[in-house]
C-alpha cells in the first residue's frame, strides 16, 4: 500500500510537472499565433506543422547562448533569481485539479496532486512569492532599468495580490471550502439543483428556463471574476499591466541583462504563471474538469481533462486578446486601479457575497440587500470622475475615436 | 516510515532555519540579509505544515516572506544598499543597553524552551494542535479560536493597527499648498533679514 | 462609461483574426513592387550602345549619404565610350550608405542613372555591397516602365495626392537580364535615342553634334 502511493505520488508530480511545461511551450506558441491572427499576421510558420517546433527551437537556441553577467551584478542573487521566479509558478500547480479521477489495478488516483484543505491559500502564498524572483533580478543586475522594473513590479504585485486574493474569497464564502477539489466538486450538475429561488413565482419560472446551464460560479460570482481576470493579469506582468519589463520605457525591464537559458528561466515562468492563473480561475468560477457529458461509460477518465484544458485554453486567448487590445498602464494609473477601484470593489462583494450567503437572515431581505449593494457597485464602478467629464471638449474626430479605457485624474 | 519521514524534513528545515539565521547575521549586504530572513520563513513555514499547523504556514509565507519582506527589499532598493552604515554611536548607553536587553532576551528564550521541552516531554501542551485540527479542519479551527475565545485581543490588535496607520499617514501627509507657500514666505523674510543684518 | 468603448476596441481586434493576412512568404513568395519603387541603380544606354553616363559627377555631389563615387575621364577617338567629351571611368555606389532617396536620378542631366526594382541587395562583406560600374550598368538600353508625365492621361491630378499607380494599365516590363547586346566603343549612328531616353521631355540627353 506505502509502495503503490509513493509510487502513484511521484507519477502524479511527473505527469503534472511534464503536462504544465508542455502546455507552457504550446502557449508559447500559441500566442505568437493567436497575435498574429489579430495583428493580419501569419505568426511562426516555418518549424514543424503550423510552426509547432518553433518555441523549442527557440529553447534550443536560447539554451546554448552565453550567458552574460554584467561586472556590477550580485552573483549569487543573479542566478537565484530566474530560479525564484519559476518555481513558485510550477509550484501553485500542485492544487489544480486537472481532471477527475482514474483506477489503476484498483487505485482510485485523482487528477490532483495534492488536495490541502488550504488549497485556495496555498496559490496565493505561491503568487507572493513569485515576486522575490523579479525583484531580485532587478536589484542583482545593477543596472538601473532593471532596478526601475524591479521596484514597479514589487508594488504592482504586492498591490494586486491584495486584489487578487479579496477577489477569491467571495467563492470561498459561496463554497464554505478553500479546498480546490471540493470547489470543483460543489459545481457539478446543472444549475437546476441551485434552490435558491424555490418558491418565488416568476424568478423561479425564470431559473427553471435556465436549467440547461451548468452549476457554475461564474453566474453568481461574476464579479468577483472580473476582479481576479484583471488582478490575474496584473499578476503574470502581462499587457496591459506590463510595467516591469515595459519595453518602451525600461528596454526589457527586470530581464534587461539576462541571456541564454536564465532569460529562458524568465520567460517561461510568465508563460507558467498564465496558465496557472487560467486554471485556478477554471476552478474556482467555471466548474474545474466539469462539461457536458456525451458518451456514458466510455472516456469517463479522459473528459474531465478535455473539459478543463478546453476551458484552460479559452482563457489563455483572453489573456493574448487583452494583450493584443489594450495599451499599456501608467504607473499612477496602476496604482489607482489597484488601490481605488479594484480593493474597494473585492471589499463591497465580499460583504454582498456574505450576507447573501448568510442562512439565518430571512430570504427576502438577502434579495434587497444583494440588490441595492449590486446597484450601487455597479453605479459607483461606472460614475467615471466628474472633472474629467467637464473637460472633455466635444470634437469630431476624424479617424477611428480613441479607445478610453479609464476615466479619471489622480486623485 | 512516515514518522521517520518527517523526522528527516524537521531535521532539514531546523538546519535551514537555523543556518539562514545565523548567516543573515553575518552577511554584508542588505538584501542578502533579507533574503536570508526570508529563507529563515520558509524553513518555519514548513515546520509549522510538519506540526500540522497548515493555516499558519501558509500565513507564515502570504503574510511574512510574501509581503513584508517584499516591502523591505523595496526600501532597500530605494534607498540604495551601498551606504556604510555609521559605526559612531550617536546615543553613548545604546551598546551596552542592547548587551543587556540581549541577554534578558536570551535567558527568556531559553526559559521558553525548557518549559517547552518539559511540556512535550510530559505531553501535556502537544494537544492544542490537535484540539483545533480535530473537527472540521484547521483553518475552520483556527477561525473558531481567533474570532470566539480571543475576538476581543484579536480587535484591539486591529485597532492599534488602525490607529498606527492613521499616525503615519498624519506624520507622512505633505503640506497643502497654502501652507507650504507660507512657509516659503517666512524663509524668505527670514533671508532678507539676515542680509540686511550683513 | 469606458464599457462600451472597451467592447469595442476588443471586437475590433477579435475582427482582424478573420481578416485576409498581410504577410508574405517572403522566399518563396515574391512581391512584385510598384513600378516605380526605387530599388537598386543601374547605368542605362542609348540605343546605339554608347553609355549615357558623362561622368559629370552631379549625383555624387547631390547624394546626401555620400554614396556615389564617380571619377570622370575623356573620350578619345579611339576609346569612345559616351557620346559626349567625357565618360565615367570609375562608377561606384556604396550599398552600406545609399538611401534609396533618388536625389541622383534627380540630378543626372542624361537620365543614364535609374533605379530599378530590384530589392535584394545583401552582402557578407562590406566590398561585395560596393557596385561598380560593370555590375550597374546594363548591356541593352532600357524601356521605361513607367508613365511619365507625357504619357498619363491629361486630367490626371498629380498634385492633389492622387498619384496612384493602379492607373498604369501596363504591366512592369523587367529589366533585360545582361545578354550579348551591344556594348563597348561607339560604332553606328544616333537614331530613335529620343523615343526611350527622354522621359522628362524638358530635360533630354545633351548631344554633340
Amino acid at each position: 500500500m506505502t509502495w503503490a502511493f509513493v509510487v502513484i505520488a511521484i507519477a502524479k508530480t511527473i505527469a503534472a510537472f511534464v503536462l504544465l511545461l508542455g502546455v507552457t511551450i504550446l502557449l508559447v506558441w500559441f500566442e505568437r499565433k493567436v497575435i498574429a491572427d489579430m495583428q493580419a499576421r501569419i505568426g511562426p510558420n516555418r518549424w514543424g506543422p503550423f510552426g509547432l517546433l518553433q518555441t523549442l527551437a527557440d529553447g534550443i537556441k536560447l539554451f546554448f547562448k552565453e550567458g552574460l553577467r554584467p561586472r556590477p551584478a550580485d552573483p549569487w542573487t543573479f542566478a537565484i533569481a530566474p530560479v525564484a521566479a519559476m518555481v513558485p509558478s510550477l509550484l501553485a500547480f500542485a492544487v489544480v485539479p486537472f481532471g477527475h479521477e482514474v483506477t489503476i489495478a484498483g487505485h482510485r488516483i485523482f487528477w490532483t496532486l495534492t488536495d490541502l484543505n488550504i488549497g485556495i491559500l496555498y496559490f496565493l502564498a505561491m503568487g507572493s512569492l513569485g515576486v522575490y524572483g523579479i525583484v531580485l533580478a532587478g536589484w542583482a543586475s545593477g543596472s538601473k532599468y532593471p532596478l526601475l522594473g524591479g521596484v514597479r513590479s514589487s508594488a504592482q504585485m504586492i498591490s494586486y495580490e491584495i486584489a487578487l486574493g479579496l477577489s477569491i474569497v467571495p467563492v470561498i464564502i459561496a463554497s464554505g471550502s478553500l479546498s480546490t477539489v471540493s470547489i470543483v466538486a460543489q459545481q457539478g450538475g446543472s444549475i437546476a439543483n441551485v434552490n435558491a429561488f424555490n418558491g418565488i413565482p416568476v424568478l423561479e419560472t425564470i431559473a427553471h428556463w435556465f436549467r440547461f446551464l451548468p452549476n457554475w460560479y461564474i453566474w453568481s460570482q461574476w464579479p468577483a471574476f472580473i476582479l481576479f481576470m484583471i488582478a490575474g493579469v496584473a499578476e503574470t506582468n502581462r499587457a496591459p499591466f506590463d510595467l516591469p519589463e515595459a519595453e518602451s520605457e525600461l528596454i526589457a525591464g527586470y530581464h534587461t541583462e539576462y541571456s541564454g537559458i536564465r532569460f529562458a528561466l524568465f520567460f517561461l515562468g510568465e508563460y507558467v504563471h498564465m496558465v496557472v492563473i487560467s486554471a485556478i480561475g477554471v476552478t474556482l468560477w467555471f466548474g474545474g474538469w466539469h462539461g457536458p457529458v456525451f458518451w456514458h461509460g466510455w472516456g469517463d477518465w479522459l473528459w474531465p481533462f478535455v473539459w478543463f484544458m478546453v476551458k484552460v485554453t479559452i482563457f489563455l486567448y483572453t489573456f493574448v486578446w487583452l494583450r493584443a487590445t489594450l495599451p499599456r498602464l501608467r504607473y499612477d494609473r496602476l496604482m489607482w486601479l489597484g488601490w481605488k477601484r479594484l480593493l474597494p470593489a473585492a471589499l463591497t462583494w465580499i460583504v454582498v457575497t456574505a450576507v447573501v450567503n448568510t442562512p439565518d437572515i430571512p430570504r427576502y431581505y438577502r434579495f434587497g440587500v444583494f440588490g441595492i449593494l449590486f446597484l450601487m457597485v455597479i453605479a459607483w464602478i461606472g460614475r467615471g470622475d466628474p472633472r474629467l467629464r467637464e473637460a472633455v471638449v466635444p470634437q469630431r474626430h476624424l479617424g477611428p475615436r480613441p479607445i478610453t479605457t479609464s476615466r479619471g485624474l489622480d486623485s | 516510515m512516515a514518522g521517520g519521514v518527517v523526522q528527516f524534513v524537521f531535521a532539514v528545515t531546523f538546519v535551514m532555519a537555523l543556518g539562514c539565521s545565523i548567516a543573515m547575521l553575518f552577511a554584508p549586504n542588505a538584501v542578502h540579509v533579507a533574503l536570508f530572513l526570508v529563507g529563515a520563513q520558509i524553513a518555519l513555514a514548513v515546520a509549522f505544515l510538519l506540526e500540522g499547523a497548515q493555516f499558519d504556514a501558509i500565513m507564515q509565507i502570504i503574510v511574512y516572506a510574501g509581503a513584508i519582506m517584499v516591502l523591505f527589499l523595496f526600501v532597500i532598493m530605494l534607498l540604495g544598499v551601498d551606504r556604510r552604515e555609521a559605526l559612531v554611536e550617536p546615543l553613548r548607553f545604546q551598546r551596552s543597553l542592547a548587551a543587556g536587553l540581549g541577554l534578558l532576551l536570551a535567558a527568556a528564550l531559553v526559559y521558553v524552551g525548557y518549559r517547552s521541552v518539559n511540556l512535550v516531554v510530559g505531553g501535556a501542551g502537544s494537544g492544542a494542535i490537535e484540539a483545533i485540527n480535530r473537527s472540521p479542519g484547521n483553518t475552520q479551527g483556527i477561525a473558531r479560536v481567533l474570532f470566539g475565545t480571543y475576538e476581543l485581543p484579536f480587535e484591539a490588535t486591529s485597532v492599534l493597527l488602525v490607529v498606527a496607520i492613521v499616525g503615519v499617514m498624519v506624520l507622512a501627509r505633505r503640506i497643502s499648498g497654502a501652507q507650504a507657500r507660507e512657509a516659503a514666505r517666512a524663509e524668505q523674510e527670514a533671508a532678507g533679514r539676515e542680509e540686511e543684518a550683513a | 462609461m469606458a464599457i462600451p468603448e472597451l467592447a469595442k476596441g476588443f471586437r475590433m481586434v477579435l475582427r482582424h483574426v478573420f481578416r485576409r493576412k498581410e504577410t508574405v512568404a517572403y522566399p518563396e513568395v515574391r512581391r512584385q513592387p510598384f513600378p516605380r519603387f526605387k530599388g537598386r541603380h543601374v547605368l542605362d544606354r542609348h540605343p546605339d550602345g554608347l553609355e549615357k553616363c558623362i561622368g559629370c559627377e552631379l549625383c555624387a555631389g547631390v547624394c546626401p549619404a555620400d554614396a556615389i563615387y564617380v571619377v570622370g575621364a575623356a573620350n578619345t577617338p579611339e576609346h569612345r565610350f559616351s557620346p559626349g567629351e567625357r565618360y565615367a571611368q570609375i562608377y561606384q555606389i556604396n550599398y552600406l550608405r545609399c538611401i534609396f532617396c533618388g536625389l541622383c536620378v534627380e540630378a543626372c542631366p542624361t537620365e543614364a542613372l535609374l533605379m530599378s526594382t530590384e530589392y535584394e541587395i545583401s552582402g557578407d562583406s562590406r566590398a561585395s555591397l560596393i557596385y561598380t560600374k560593370d555590375q550597374l550598368i546594363v548591356d541593352a538600353p532600357i524601356r521605361r516602365h513607367w508613365p511619365t508625365r507625357k504619357e498619363l492621361p491629361p486630367d490626371f491630378n498629380i498634385t492633389g495626392g492622387g498619384l496612384s499607380f493602379t492607373e498604369v494599365e501596363r504591366p512592369p516590363v523587367p529589366i533585360p537580364l545582361p545578354t550579348e547586346g551591344v556594348s563597348g566603343p561607339f560604332e553606328g549612328g544616333w537614331s530613335g535615342e529620343r523615343d526611350t531616353a527622354s522621359a522628362f521631355s524638358d530635360r533630354g540627353p545633351r548631344r554633340e553634334d
